[in-house]
């Protein structure tokens, strides 16, 4: 094989799948022990894999629809940069899943397309495992605005980031590798949400008011983040996964942290109830997500042939 | 079979492969070239480490370093890729630093270690960052984030220059 331009090789005549829509990591870890561990259950650990890994790609998702809307250029740049390290996790840890568990992968998906972008682009609403706090629509747009963007990023990545601290020790060693990847990169969207929620809080009466009022808006759907799933509870029993309960505590010193910096009081708002219990871990979603999803996948599904 | 001078050279080779996104480093320079050796099949087979999760670049450094091999002729190589141990900036060489900083770049320092729960970062670092056009290091931070992921945007208040800063991670 042989090529005058590198970018040759990512075209034409060779094996690669030129799948419009990603390329699909080869082997992504391929250097880490892929086994599944003895006591962990590979259809739990498929699923569990699935919730982490969409929660990140719904999160990328609406940071990435403020592009060319956030306050300033540099605003623009941020929220992009933290979606594609949330995209990159995502991608991470669908590959897992539908390596643990091949029957995770949807049976509409065309045969070349790779199975991160299967999962990503060809489930359904009721099959999406996130946390309906990373769908919901915060701005650009009517039903929020920056402040309330800041918000949800802030709990969020202060929430993800306590999850992948223990999950680095998690006895996965592939879901140990992308947490301790993870880490690094929700250290500073966590610190870059909390800086941008000192400044408006403690900012004009106006900045204030709409860091309080966006804090208000999206804490009914801030309790779901630690109520535990039975198949997060079934992985940290066997260590591979996180009880989300245990992350209360510092959960909520963070947040307390810095809404004392910020001059804003801890929402006092009743959480948004689930549909007979269930929630964004049962695939019970918001009117939103539907909205979300279309934008999403509708490209892909159109023309699921598409090749470059 | 490759032999061990075939393998010295793949090597050097691969070694030499300039990032897409800051074509003064080698993959070298970079720290992102972890190893080169034999591969099962008689080719070689290379291992490459992402800076972050979502690297946009991983495909083209791929695809450069099979070009490159191929060129060199090497017609069997494989391109892994590994997360662990996580990247850091640590592994960017005394070299790579010295060409960042020519180029305009300023370097990283060295990158944050924790233990245990990471630590909130209220205000924005403050770290004592060199102006690569004339040395001062009386600069500030413009904004965190920058072009690429690995980038901070800051200002030289001496020079009055805008430059990139390579971050800590």
């Amino acid at each position: 094989m042989s090529f005058d331009n590198a970018y040759e090789s990512l075209l034409g005549d060779n094996d690669e799948t030129h799948w419009a829509y990603g390329t699909g990591f080869a082997d992504p870890l391929s250097d880490v022990d892929r086994a599944v561990p003895a006591g962990v259950a590979p259809a739990d650990l498929a699923r569990y894999c699935l919730m982490l890994g969409d929660d990140a790609l719904v999160a990328a998702q609406r940071l990435a629809e403020w592009c060319s809307w956030a306050p300033e250029l540099e605003e623009d740049v941020a929220l992009a940069n933290i979606a594609l390290d949330l995209l990159g996790q995502a991608r991470l840890l669908y590959a897992r899943a539908a390596e643990v568990d091949p029957s995770v992968r949807p049976s509409i998906a065309p045969a070349h397309v790779p199975d991160e972008d299967a999962l990503a682009y060809f489930r359904d609403e009721l099959d999406f495992r996130n946390v309906r706090l990373a769908e919901i629509d915060t701005g650009p747009g009517p039903a929020g605005d920056f402040a309330m963007t800041i918000g949800r990023l802030l709990v969020f990545a202060s929430w993800r980031l306590a999850l992948f601290v223990r999950l680095a020790d998690s006895v996965d060693p592939v879901l140990a590798a992308i947490a301790a990847k993870g880490v690094k990169e929700l250290t500073y969207h966590r610190d870059h949400a909390a800086q941008w929620t000192v400044r408006l809080g403690d900012g004009t009466a106006e900045s204030a008011r709409r860091m309080r009022a966006g804090l208000a808006a999206i804490w009914p759907l801030v309790p779901e983040l630690c109520r535990p799933h039975p198949v997060e509870l079934r992985l940290a029993e066997c260590g591979a996964g996180v009880d989300p309960s245990a992350v209360v505590t510092e959960l909520d010193g963070v947040l307390d942290q810095v809404f004392a910096a910020a001059g804003v009081a801890r929402p006092d708002v009743p959480a948004m109830a689930g549909v007979s219990g269930r929630t964004g871990r049962d695939g019970v979603h918001t009117t939103a997500f539907g909205y979300l999803l279309a934008e999403l996948q509708h490209i892909a599904r159109s023309h699921p042939e598409a090749v470059w | 079979m490759v032999t061990a001078v075939d393998l010295a050279r793949a090597r050097r080779v691969a070694a030499a492969v300039l990032d897409p996104e800051l074509p003064v480093l080698t993959l070298a320079d970079l720290g992102v070239l972890r190893a080169v050796v034999p591969d099962a099949d008689g080719g070689v087979l290379v291992t490459i480490t992402p800076t972050y999760s979502g690297c946009p670049a991983m495909d083209t450094m791929r695809a450069d370093l099979v070009s490159d091999l191929a060129a060199a002729g090497f017609d069997r190589v494989r391109v892994r890729t590994v997360l662990s141990p996580a990247w850091t900036t640590d592994w960017i060489t005394e070299d790579g630093r010295r060409k960042l900083a020519e180029y305009g770049v300023a370097p990283p320092g060295p990158a944050p270690r924790h233990s245990g729960p990471v630590p909130l970062t209220l205000a924005p670092p403050t770290p004592t960052v060199r102006c690569p056009h004339c040395g001062s290091t009386d600069t500030e931070l413009l904004s965190q984030f920058g072009a690429t992921a690995c980038k901070a945007l800051r200002r030289c208040r001496s020079c009055v220059e805008p430059f990139e800063h390579f971050k800590e991670l």
